[in-house]
């Protein structure tokens, strides 16, 4: 693959819900390897978008590529590579946190060894055979991001990815979901503050139009305040 | 294949876990046979009207089985999961399909029995062999249609009203013949010891025409 291919492009991305547009008319290009930071209201679009570039939605006006394959045509070849924490944990809560993972990791074709591995990484490894439904919401966040990782994807769709993690298991997490993980990283959160210290780019939006995408030296506090206003 | 064995085991884990299903399906037939027992007003039936009684029943309790095929997937996020993955999405046909097969054939192995001891006249016993081969039949309809139905059904928030409104007359033709093909085999004195092959061929083709479509429309079912 080019190198200077960015890893995601989208090129005036509408997304409607009924009468409802949920996305408007939304460019912008990441470079492989960067962080881009979706700031927003509740309801601005940003787990929209997540879904769109996760290949779960179908834009209805505009292009979405990522690592150069449009979506959703060609959704099949990136799908290994894409990985997404979303609200939704994505787990059977009546199933163990090792037999969710393992099942995953079935689907993806990866090892089994690999599970122990992630567990481990999120220092899950004791309550690995406890139900998802017994777990407390950090635990269940815990597995979730273990499972978003397990087949080691480039291209991270973080929403809200440190939502119930107490700063020790956040602490933990950063060498899976960090910078330090090296995927490329799209992710949203409500506390600005955070997501514009790690991210590389910003993309702002309001009633689901871009109404900043830059870096975020360039996105002020004023920006901030009036975004949330 | 593969896949679709990897989706299954994880369906059969989750309701052995939950019994939320397979348990209500078969509460259902027998609250029904009890229903006929007493609407009926006759201790034993035999016949078509026998025939026409068990199949209902089976639909009635299958049609619980269908409205609850998705609903882990829709409530806990399953769908996003499997869509997400490197995989052929009709491994997710087969898979829910053979989980509702499971399902029938766990609700029939309680409820036919109990059929024979509550209303039919007749007994069983010449006339298995026959049953198991239409119900079977019937079973493969039953587990593709409804799992298409399941699948468009799942997407909508009238769900619990769709699956019904849908699925039942898509399975008309399945249960005209199932009830046909049973009612020679139930009928009391001189009963046929195999079903007629009309009804069977009727049901066999019925079922490979539904499994081609599903084939064809799954994929598409399952996009936004």
């Amino acid at each position: 693959m080019d190198a200077k291919l960015p890893a995601i492009e989208l090129r005036g991305v509408t997304r409607h819900f009924g009468e409802r547009s949920a996305l408007r008319e939304v460019s912008a290009r990441v470079p492989a390897g960067a962080t881009l930071a979706v700031l927003g209201r509740n309801g601005a679009g940003k787990s929209t978008l997540l879904r769109i570039l996760a290949a779960l939605l179908r834009p209805h006006e505009g292009e979405v590529l990522v690592f150069g394959e449009p979506l959703p045509r060609r959704a099949f070849a990136v799908r290994a590579k894409l990985g997404l924490l979303a609200h939704d944990p994505l787990l059977y809560r009546e199933l163990t946190g090792r037999e969710n993972l393992e099942y995953h990791a079935r689907l993806h074709g990866v090892p089994r060894g690999r599970v122990d591995e992630v567990l481990e990484a999120v220092a899950m490894e004791r309550r690995a055979d406890d139900p998802v439904r017994l777990l407390s919401r950090g635990m269940v966040q815990r597995v979730a991001i273990a499972r978003a990782v397990l087949h080691a994807p480039r291209l991270l769709l973080l929403d809200e990815p440190r939502a119930n993690l107490d700063p020790s298991a956040a602490e933990l997490v950063e060498p899976l979901i960090g910078r330090a993980s090296g995927c490329t990283r799209v992710l949203t959160s409500h506390d600005p503050g955070a997501a514009l210290a790690e991210a590389d780019l910003v993309l702002a939006l309001k009633d689901g139009r871009a109404v900043f995408v830059g870096e975020p030296t360039a996105f002020g506090e004023a920006q901030v305040k009036e975004l949330y206003a | 294949m593969r896949t679709a064995l990897v989706v299954l085991r994880k369906d059969l884990r989750v309701e052995s876990r939950t019994l939320e299903t397979v348990p209500a399906m078969i509460l259902l037939a027998l609250i029904t046979f009890v229903i006929f027992h007493f609407g009926l007003d006759r201790d034993t039936i035999g016949g078509q009207l026998a025939a026409g009684v068990l199949t209902a029943t089976l639909l009635f309790a299958a049609m619980l089985g269908i409205n609850r095929l998705f609903v882990a997937e829709r409530e806990q996020g399953g769908f996003d999961a499997f869509l997400m993955a490197p995989v052929d999405r009709t491994a997710l046909l087969i898979a829910k399909a053979a989980a509702l097969f499971i399902y029938l054939i766990v609700l029939e192995i309680v409820a036919v029995p109990a059929f024979g001891l509550l209303l039919l006249g007749p007994s069983l016993g010449h006339a298995l062999p026959g049953i198991v081969l239409i119900l079977i039949l019937a079973n493969v309809g039953l587990s593709v249609i409804g799992t298409l139905v399941s699948a468009i059904a799942v997407h909508t928030r009238a769900r619990d009203l769709i699956g019904p409104v849908i699925g039942l007359p898509l399975l008309l033709p399945a249960l005209i013949a199932t009830a046909r093909g049973l009612g020679p085999l139930l009928r009391a004195g001189h009963a046929a010891s195999a079903p007629p092959g009309r009804w069977l061929a009727i049901l066999a083709l019925y079922d490979l025409v539904f499994a081609l479509i599903a084939y064809g429309v799954f994929d598409f079912l399952l996009e936004d």
